[in-house]
């Protein structure tokens, strides 16, 4: 008992991420269905192996078994089948893929990435990954970039927020949420030139605005992680 | 050339359909040829401040939809030969309204006057944004207190981006008035002070209305207070922002109240 209670708690730590899938739509019948999918393997083998795939079964009205054994053809192909939707969940049985809601459509982008490293590592060169923001960011409004640093003039407002895969500079006042290192870069920081947060988290880690100490208000201030704090302190 | 103001707040009750009354009273006081619309369909009260409610035949759903024709609805106030009312819908909400239609009576509006003033919903949906779709000028109307001056850093934000203008990369010119201003809570702390909106804001001002009872008895007679008790401290504050907004160099002050010896003395009546 008291050797598992000295044990230093582990922080858990949650965070959101979205990734596009590919949407399968079976139509009856199945069968036939199936022979479409083995056409296009036919002409790329590999086409979907490692890519996740979603099964919408909205269009049919399949048991329980049926599934089962949908799911099972599908991975003999070698696709594996990631979550499903567009049926009760009563018929999904404890070993199926989850049934996933709220899917929004979206464009594929690159469906066969042929030969990109060389051209995309040109680009990453020529492109800063830096974002600069001239005007204020008004409440509401929410700024994500995940692939660096962004850098504000103006104030971000109360209720504004700044996602960033890097750090975060703000020369007005930091009133609205700020969170840096998305990416898991614990090494990201916050700079403001006043502190009125909301929220601050880097890499996850977060402080709001209750636990920033009052001390530290209306100056200019640096937040960064040490460890597993994230720790405010004034900036000279 | 016409142009199209939008008065608009984020937060309901802080004054945009007084303030659109009396800053479109002024200007027609001014000579200009100024319409004001009421965006606010199903809760409708710009007619009721303006005293046109009994003259309400079509609205601007009316028209919008091509039952009406512009010049059915637009009622004349009955003070001011230049100033004019597009009432909205009481029967109706926001949803009658369509991008095309409202974009069609305003362009059919701007042939007509010098001035156009859309009294926005209060919100942040589909009345709100409507209203300032077409705005080539905008007044945020904001309180001095923390919720209001919130909001509307949240409507400059749609200003910005959800706005014909915002979209052509144009910018759309933006006010801040600030009303139900009272000078002495502010000194004493008990509300945010003018430098302390304008910092978060960061937008230029407009004029500052005192908090007055001048406001509500002129919206309760149906009257702009512009109108009503043009020597009030509130109307000169809104008839200073109107110059302001016409291009002239005016000082900006908060307007007090002009007390008499005689109020000084009897400062409170005995119920």
């Amino acid at each position: 008992m008291d050797a598992t209670q000295q044990v230093a708690r582990q922080q858990v730590r949650m965070r959101g991420r979205s990734y596009v899938a590919f949407v399968f739509s079976p139509v009856v019948p199945v069968v036939s269905w199936l022979a479409e999918i083995d056409a296009t393997l036919g002409k790329s083998p590999g086409f979907f192996s490692g890519k996740p795939v979603v099964l919408d079964l909205s269009a049919v009205d399949l048991s329980q078994a049926a599934i089962a054994h949908l799911i099972g053809s599908l991975a003999e192909r070698n696709i594996r089948i990631l979550g499903i939707e567009g049926v009760d969940e009563s018929k999904l049985g404890a070993n199926m893929p989850p049934l996933l809601t709220g899917g929004r459509a979206c464009a594929i982008t690159h469906v066969e990435p042929k030969a990109p490293p060389p051209k995309e590592k040109d680009k990453d060169k020529s492109k800063l990954p830096s974002l600069l923001l001239e005007s204020p960011v008004r409440s509401g409004q929410s700024i994500v970039f995940a692939e660096g640093d962004v850098t504000v003039l103006g104030s971000v407002g109360s209720g504004a927020e700044i996602v960033a895969g890097g750090s975060i500079h703000v020369y007005g006042t930091l009133r609205g949420r700020a969170m840096a290192g998305i990416n898991g870069n614990s090494a990201a920081r916050i700079f403001c030139q006043k502190i009125e947060a909301e929220l601050l988290a880097i890499d996850g880690y977060y402080q709001t605005a209750d636990e920033i100490a009052d001390s530290l208000r209306n100056r200019p201030a640096q937040a960064w992680l040490e460890g597993e704090m994230l720790r405010i302190t004034p900036l000279n | 050339m016409a142009k199209v103001l939008v008065v608009t707040s984020g937060k309901g009750g802080v004054g945009k359909t007084t303030s659109t009354a009396a800053l479109g009273a002024a200007l027609a006081q001014m000579g200009q040829n100024v319409v004001v619309i009421d965006f606010d369909v199903g809760l409708r009260n710009l007619d009721l401040v303006m005293g046109a409610e009994r003259r309400v035949v079509f609205d601007l759903i009316n028209v919008v939809q091509g039952v009406a024709k512009l010049p059915q609805a637009l009622i004349r106030d009955k003070r001011l030969e230049n100033l004019w009312l597009l009432p909205a819908s009481q029967t109706r909400d926001k949803d009658a309204l369509t991008e095309e239609g409202v974009k069609r009576v305003i362009a059919d509006l701007k042939t007509k006057f010098d001035w156009i003033l859309c009294d926005s919903p209060a919100g942040i949906e589909r009345g709100a944004t409507l209203a300032m779709r077409y705005a080539d000028e905008a007044i945020i109307v904001t309180n001095p207190e923390v919720s209001s001056v919130r909001d509307s850093d949240r409507i400059i934000g749609m200003l910005d981006s959800k706005t014909v203008r915002a979209e052509r990369g144009e910018r759309v010119e933006k006010h801040l008035l600030v009303t139900r201003y009272d000078a002495g809570r502010a000194a004493r702390g008990e509300m945010l002070s003018i430098d302390d909106i304008l910092e978060i804001l960061a937008t230029p001002l407009l004029g500052i209305v005192p908090e007055s009872q001048d406001v509500l008895r002129a919206s309760n007679v149906g009257c702009p207070v512009t109108l009503n008790a043009a020597s009030s401290a509130p109307a000169r504050a809104y008839t200073d922002a109107v110059r302001r907004l016409m291009g002239e160099q005016v000082e900006m002050t908060v307007p007090v109240e002009r007390k008499g010896l005689m109020d000084r003395l009897l400062r409170r009546r005995a119920a």
